[in-house]
């Protein structure tokens, strides 16, 4: 049980590439963390640095109120589950998880009643005997947490453990995991490509872009206030719509470059006059019946049972393209309707993506 | 594919059998001829069927030995031989296992060069540099020892390149794994990659243990003293007996012992042999 500290952490590699500009993270004991961003973002390397598999090129990694940037991996007190599961082929699952504990000279009846219990807890106990390849996706997964509940650390690592296995299995898993984390209360980062993995895991979610941490926040502040464009349009899917526009005199609307005009819910009068990007989920544009709002025209529908999700452009501006969630299914054979846009619009600045 | 095309299945068998009958032929001539006494051979005609000589000859060579070639008894040939190939095989995989693993898992100053240096040397034939190796082998005063006759030929470019493209391929996390249980570089060998490696080692150890006990070339050169005589070589002397004719039942009983080790391991690691060069998965 602990808390884990990054203070502007950094990493360069030797060949001058800056993949992390400067992290600082405070994970309170027993939080969820998700580390979430498109590939290259630098997810993993700050989570294999804070495992100790990188080298920290500045910065400070506590764990427990604990400088660990020069220990060893095995002195962290920290425990990894790998994308690829990195299990021991030639070990029996028994061994694969006694492994570390028995080089750490734990006795054996300790390590035999570890193993015993986290086996139990992941209901493997008649896999006791087997070899990683006997076992299938799901259950080498839980052999790869096994490993790492044993080991009783001071906190959970996980690199995209669910990305190999199958969409069903995966949310199944996901569920377990997050389980199993709230039952054990181990302090946790868990990297992820996957938003909707992100948003339902965790405690807090890191969005990271470019080596830099976009924004740090529970999902649901992330959802409702994206402190940039990059935020808003990797939060939530289908993605936000951005629309181009300009603050109307008196800050209560925005006039938008396809000639509507959305208005605001709260009135800006210091953003008067000024250029803006509108951002508007697509579960936020609501089609009207009684004229008003804008003419969507519609190029795909897509029929999803419980929602449908209408792609088109608006009136007048044939540049970008607009979604919208509706609730329930959608009569076909139109090629245009009408939406406006609920009280749940967002402002960026155009040129720097930032809230405004 | 299957196909029912009766014509085909017998000449296939045909085959078959005929490419058994080239391999097996000189071998059973061989059998037979350790079977007879000298004047059988002889007399011009090669008899087919085993004569009624085997334990005599046998005993002869594996007691006795033969007077003209120097009387070493075979037994002690082979023993030689088994030391040689032994030491040999064993020694190859275990410099070419911990070179491969330097080169693969640990990153310090030309790296690449020692690997490329250690490539290099595949390019050249023992034959090459046999007579730098022997002047150095002389000097050192290793002639007529088993060390002379095992250590320069104990260093292996081909196994150390093998063991390096399979570690090559054991994913990085396994290392990453065994980093985070606890495990040093030397307890990260012994424990993870010692054991994953266990049918390339048996694969090698085949090849290796019937190339050692090949020698021919090297043996010639290092000994002089007859009794570190290797049976492949020691074959050869028996044949060119001074002003008699070479004793051929005894040097067929003799080649029978010889080719006995070498099919004995392959039998044995046959299975394991096959595995580690079939096997992928990891």
């Amino acid at each position: 049980m602990a808390e884990l500290h990054l203070k502007g952490v950094q990493k360069i590699y030797q060949n001058g590439f800056h993949a992390i500009h400067g992290i600082d993270l405070d994970v309170a004991d027993g939080e969820f963390i998700v580390l979430v961003g498109p590939s290259g973002c630098g997810k993993s390397t700050l989570l294999r640095m804070v495992a100790g598999l990188e080298t920290i090129s500045d910065g400070l990694v506590e764990i427990g109120g604990r400088p660990v940037n020069r220990l060893e991996p095995a002195d962290r007190d920290i425990a990894m589950v790998f994308q690829n599961y990195a299990l021991y082929p030639h070990m029996k699952v028994y061994d694969n998880m006694a492994y570390g504990l028995r080089n750490r000279g734990t006795p054996k009846d300790e390590i035999d009643r570890r193993v015993r219990e986290a086996a139990g807890i992941l209901e493997l106990e008649p896999l006791l005997d087997r070899r990683p390849n006997q076992l299938s996706g799901g259950q080498r997964q839980r052999v790869a947490m096994g490993r790492a509940i044993v080991r009783e650390p001071s906190v959970f690592l996980f690199d995209e453990p669910l990305s190999n296995l199958d969409a069903k299995l995966r949310v199944q898993m996901r569920v377990e995991i997050k389980r199993l984390q709230r039952r054990l209360a181990i302090t946790s980062l868990y990297v992820t490509h996957d938003q909707v993995e992100a948003m339902t895991m965790a405690d807090r979610l890191v969005v990271m872009n470019g080596g830099r941490a976009e924004q740090i926040g529970t999902p649901i502040e992330l959802y409702d206030r994206p402190a940039t464009t990059f935020v808003a349009t990797f939060i939530g899917s289908p993605s936000m719509n951005l629309l181009e526009g300009t603050v109307a005199e008196g800050g209560t609307s925005v006039a938008l470059v396809s000639g509507s005009s959305i208005g605001l819910p709260d009135p800006r009068p210091e953003l008067a006059g000024r250029s803006v990007t509108l951002g508007v989920r697509p579960e936020h544009l609501t089609p009207t019946t009684d004229g008003s709002g804008m003419t969507l025209r519609l190029d795909l529908i897509e029929q999803l049972g419980a929602d449908t999700l209408l792609h088109g452009h608006l009136d007048g501006d044939e540049r970008r393209l607009v979604t919208v969630r509706l609730t329930g299914h959608f009569a076909p054979g139109q090629d245009a309707v009408q939406v406006a846009a609920t009280n749940a619009v967002h402002l960026f600045d155009p040129q720097a993506g930032s809230r405004l | 594919m299957v196909e029912n095309r009766p014509y085909l299945t017998v000449i296939s068998h045909l085959v078959v059998i005929l490419g058994i009958v080239i391999t097996v032929m000189p071998i059973w001539i061989t059998f037979v001829a350790s079977t007879h006494p000298i004047e059988h051979i002889m007399d011009g005609t090669i008899p087919m069927w085993p004569g009624d000589q085997f334990f005599e000859n046998y005993a002869t060579v594996l007691g006795a030995g033969i007077a003209d070639a120097g009387g070493i008894p075979v037994g002690t040939m082979l023993f030689n031989s088994l030391v040689m190939a032994l030491t040999i095989a064993v020694g190859k995989i275990a410099i070419s296992l911990i070179a491969a693993f330097a080169i693969v898992y640990f990153d310090f100053p030309f790296r690449m060069a020692c690997f490329w240096i250690i490539f290099i040397t595949l390019m050249l034939p023992v034959e090459v540099r046999i007579l730098p190796t022997f002047a150095v082998v002389a000097n050192l005063g290793m002639l007529n020892s088993y060390i002379g006759l095992s250590l320069p030929l104990i260093a292996s470019a081909t196994a150390t390149f093998l063991f390096r493209q399979f570690f090559l391929t054991v994913p990085e996390e396994l290392a990453e794994a065994a980093r985070i249980d606890g495990a040093g570089p030397l307890k990260f060998f012994k424990d993870i990659l010692l054991p994953l490696s266990r049918t390339n080692v048996a694969a090698l150890f085949v090849i290796l243990f019937i190339y050692g006990w090949n020698q021919y070339l090297w043996p010639l050169l290092v000994t002089t003293d007859e009794s570190f005589y290797t049976v492949v070589m020691g074959i050869q002397r028996m044949t060119q007996a001074a002003e008699s004719l070479p004793l051929w039942h005894l040097v067929m009983a003799t080649t029978m012992l010889a080719m006995l080790p070498p099919v004995i391991v392959v039998v044995v690691m046959q299975k394991l042999f096959v595995k580690g060069l079939v096997e992928t998965e990891k």
